[in-house]
């Protein structure tokens, strides 16, 4: 008999099974993965969990006869009162004793099991990509690092590759055959003995010319010579920068509603997890604006009210001001997204443009203006084309420059929809608009 | 503690490590040999963890098997549903191979491991090794080195073809696997060597033969051959053939020769698995009386202690519940409740018999050696042929069977026998029937195809007690018959004995197939 202990073989023997099982079944899990997010609150998104999908899509259909129609006999234990010829009602769930059911199979239902957190995101993020903004990012998104590259003979005792380099020496003397210090003792120890005995002359001449001519070799023949030294090897590299910072800025006057409010945090959010799977580092900044601009930190962001005008240039320019101050272009990704009713004072709709144009858009990769509206507006963008002061004023702009986009959201089940339209895979949108 | 010294106990408390398992073993294998005669393979105990053996489970137990996506579905749903605490795991898992290889669960009791060791390592071991059917279809040295041969073998499809064409063809072999095995006996067990160097010759030959010239010679027009009659056509088809993937393998005229392979593949594993299906009474019976026997004996010489026999009882009764019909938890007959208790009763009818027993069973009623008589039981049936044996009348009262029928043209159900004298024959004719997997599996049969004309292959499903085909399964397996034999297909559901057709099923091939 043999015991074999296999707990500490590595797991995730299904791990291929699994991914072909998802792969599969792609479609209806990235539908459930949606419907899910849409039921979900924001912030849970980032956890994996349980989706279900249609137990259809993944059925393994075979030869079998269906539960209903034709003759079908149980044998059934604990009878108490059946004599031979009775007769029973029918159930009211079809099949005598329930046993007709188990014969389905698989029943019908929809197919649950657990989605881990980045399966759950690769589905749900899946072909959205960051704007293609390849020139820019050769320009300015990158910085040097260094990184091993091999080794070298020359360099700083700092980089001294010490394994290396014995090893180089331990093979050079092998190879010179420099004598072992063993070797050296026992020659010693020998002469010694002889030199005690006063034995035969000739024997203690010759061994004392053995030892003479090791000595010099061992001399000839260092134990560590420079040609051994090996250094260990940088080469510089420029990496990417893997740094991002979103600015969310939001009208916070009396018109934004809660509702409103809301619909701009979701995006946010979406927009947060978006850059985290994109970037290792990401950061946030809060400006709010009135007829005046505040950095703050989230809570008052979403929460703390204001009362004011609205004056939109002044959001524009403290995010000027803190990119200057904080985020130099050349080593972060800027994107920023502005959330607004869009009210705008009308002496302010130049000046925003202007600012937007010639000072905030060639520093940011991507600019998302999502105008929010309530939920009864949708009853009216059917037939009157309203357009807001702030969305004329960003239109004039979108024909200029390639990375402004708006889109209107009244509803939050539109915001995912919007959100991945904004961030669709440019391949995809290329072959759209091709035809 | 001065008394743990003089006891002859195998363990103290729950703990254990594999010594504890060697002396376990090496007790159980002397009641279980020694005592009750049992011929088994050598033994090999795996330990493994809960996460290992979800992924066992997710591949029928096998310890290796080619990748599926319907193995990560399996996996999915058995570690969601085993996560929330929806479902508890097997004790342990047995593979019918030799060396017999048992897993068990890292988290059980030193007392679960014994039961474990005695039921799986002994019980399900011997009934391995004896049974005829396992004897006559499976070949239990060559398994794993044949599923080994699979798995290497579908990966370098999956490399060479691509997954999803690759996935296709295992999804259509998986439709088709419950009509994919071989009822009788033909010719030869397969053998993993000649299996490989079958594969290898088929390959080699096809590159040895290949010559770019064939492709430039004109051909003249086929010259026409003779029109054979219908059955010889069919024999030459070895029509009717209730084998479809054996069929589909040797005569589907555009199937590439991987294609096949792997329809072949399939199909051993089958044939592997379908003594399996045909005898789990008998099969979870033999290892429940074995370990039931062991155990009790273990506490009778004291190598157990009364908590631990407890302990034993208390999961052993669990796992032989019937409930009855009106009971909301049945789910029909458990294999395990109704095998050991005919084990029992076997084993009372040969020691204690009554006069009914004597009249029933004439031939082992009073012979006093038990278990000499279940060792022949185990070897030589199945469960039809076991139940319609051996199911005595005793058995049937105590259980209070009866048989019920449902008969959609009548406006009730009706008790067509029960416990009684009238009774016992009629009842254990039915129950036997239940677990004949040829009467219980539809009877689906290759009829006839015209390879020298429109190549419509012709399928009959032959009805059984007005039970047609589920409609929309049927359609979606009928599609992938046509996908793999290349052109269209029917399936007609005949009454056998008029020949009448209730129903007809027509698939055309996806031409992406190929």
């Amino acid at each position: 008999m043999y015991i074999i202990d296999r707990r500490l073989n590595p797991g995730g023997k299904s791990l291929a099974n699994r991914q072909r099982f998802i792969r599969r079944a792609k479609a209806q899990i990235q539908r459930a993965v949606r419907q899910t997010a849409g039921d979900r609150d924001i912030t849970d998104l980032e956890r994996g969990g349980e989706v279900s999908i249609p137990a259809d899509g993944v059925r393994e259909p075979s030869f079998r006869r269906s539960g209903e129609g034709g003759v079908h006999d149980h044998i059934l234990p604990g009878n108490k009162r059946f004599v031979e010829g009775d007769t029973v009602d029918r159930p009211p769930g079809g099949g005598g004793g329930g046993s007709a059911g188990g014969d389905n199979g698989e029943g019908e239902d929809d197919f649950r099991f657990v989605l881990t957190r980045d399966e759950f995101l690769d589905l749900f993020l899946d072909d959205l990509e960051l704007p293609d903004l390849a020139k820019r990012r050769v320009a300015t998104v990158e910085t040097q690092g260094v990184r091993r590259a091999g080794y070298t003979v020359t360099g700083s005792p700092v980089n001294l590759a010490l394994l290396r380099s014995m090893r180089n020496s331990l093979s050079r003397r092998i190879a010179m055959r420099r004598p072992k210090p063993a070797e050296l003792l026992r020659l010693q120890e020998e002469i010694a003995l002889l030199e005690e005995e006063n034995s035969s002359d000739e024997r203690l001449i010759e061994l004392r010319q053995q030892l003479e001519q090791l000595r010099l070799r061992t001399k000839r023949f260092p134990y560590i010579d420079p040609i051994d030294l090996r250094y260990r090897r940088f080469e510089p590299v420029s990496k990417p920068v893997a740094q991002a910072v979103m600015f969310c800025l939001m009208d916070v006057s009396g018109s934004m509603t809660e509702h409103m409010k809301d619909l701009a945090k979701r995006f946010y959010m979406l927009l947060y997890i978006f850059l985290t799977r994109r970037y290792k580092h990401v950061e946030i900044v809060f400006i709010r604006h009135t007829h005046e601009a505040k950095e703050v930190d989230e809570d008052t962001f979403f929460n703390s009210p204001e009362t004011g005008g609205t004056v939109v240039s002044s959001a524009l320019r403290e995010m000027q001001r803190i990119v200057a101050e904080r985020y130099s272009p050349d080593s972060w990704n800027i994107y920023a997204a502005q959330a607004s009713d869009g009210d705008n004072s009308p002496n302010d709709g130049n000046t925003s443009a202007t600012l937007l144009r010639d000072e905030i858009l060639p520093v940011c990769q991507y600019y998302a203006y999502l105008e929010v509206g309530s939920d009864s507006d949708r009853m009216q963008t059917g037939f009157i084309n309203h357009k807001t002061s702030l969305w004329q004023t960003y239109e004039t702009l979108q024909g200029q420059v390639a990375n402004l986009a708006m889109r209107k959201v009244n509803h939050r089940r539109e915001i995912y929809p919007v959100f991945r339209e904004l961030f669709r895979r440019r391949d995809a949108e290329a072959g759209a608009r091709v035809p | 503690m001065s008394l743990v010294e003089h006891d002859n106990l195998l363990f103290h408390g729950a703990d254990w490590d594999f010594g504890t398992i060697q002396r376990i073993h090496d007790a159980v294998e002397a009641i279980g040999v020694g005592e009750l005669g049992l011929d088994v393979y050598p033994n090999q105990i795996e330990v493994i963890t809960a996460e290992q053996m979800l992924d066992a489970y997710a591949s029928i137990g096998m310890p290796l098997f080619y990748k599926h996506w319907s193995f990560g579905k399996r996996f999915a749903m058995h570690e969601s549903s085993y996560r929330q605490g929806l479902m508890g795991l097997a004790y342990e898992i047995v593979i019918n191979s030799n060396p017999c290889i048992s897993y068990i669960m890292e988290e059980n009791s030193a007392t679960m491991q014994t039961l474990v060791i005695a039921h799986a390592a002994f019980g399900h071991n011997h009934f391995f090794k004896n049974n005829y059917l396992f004897k006559e279809w499976t070949d239990a040295d060559g398994i794993l080195d044949y599923l080994d041969f699979a798995k290497g073998y579908i990966t370098r499809c999956e490399e060479r073809y691509g997954h999803a064409a690759v996935e296709r063809v295992l999804d259509a072999a998986h439709a088709l696997m419950s009509h994919g095995i071989h009822r009788y006996p033909r010719k030869k067990k397969p053998d993993l060597r000649s299996e490989e160097r079958r594969e290898r010759e088929r390959h080699l030959h096809q590159e040895q033969t290949f010559n770019d010239l064939w492709r430039t010679v004109p051909t003249k027009g086929a010259a026409a051959k003779p029109a054979l009659s219908d059955e010889r056509r069919r024999a030459l088809l070895e029509l009717p053939q209730e084998n479809i993937l054996y069929f589909l393998e040797k005569s589907a005229p555009r199937l590439q020769p991987w294609q096949r392979e792997i329809l072949r593949i399939v199909r051993q594993i089958a044939q592997y698995f379908y003594p399996q299906r045909q005898t789990k009474v008998m099969n979870e019976g033999c290892a429940t009386y074995t370990h039931y026997r062991i155990m009790t004996r273990l506490h009778e010489t004291g190598q157990i202690s009364d908590g631990a026999f407890l302990e034993f009882l208390q999961s052993h009764t669990n796992v032989t519940r019937q409930p009855e019909y009106d009971d909301p938890h049945y789910g029909g007959i458990n294999p395990y409740a109704l095998g050991f208790g005919m084990m029992q009763d076997i084993e009372r009818i040969c020691t204690k018999p009554t006069d009914e027993d004597r009249e029933w069973f004439p031939d082992i009623a009073g012979r006093g050696d038990a278990m000499g008589v279940l060792r022949d039981v185990w070897a030589n049936y199945r469960d039809e042929s076991f139940i319609s044996q051996y199911l005595s009348p005793h058995l049937m009262r105590q259980w209070r069977m009866f048989h019920l029928v449902d008969d959609p043209d009548q406006p009730e159900l009706k008790i067509e026998a029960i416990h009684d004298e009238r009774g016992y024959r009629r009842l254990r004719r039915s129950l036997s029937r239940h677990y004949d997997v040829g009467w219980s599996d539809p009877d689906i049969q290759v009829i006839d195809v015209d390879l020298a004309g429109d190549r419509r292959l012709i399928l009959h499903h032959q009805v059984l007690n007005r039970a047609l085909l589920h409609k929309d399964d049927a359609q979606r397996v009928l599609q992938m018959v046509a996908n793999l034999w290349g052109y269209a297909v029917v399936l007609k559901e005949v009454e056998p004995a008029t020949g009448a057709i209730f129903q007809e099923h027509v698939a055309h091939p996806h031409e992406t197939f190929f």
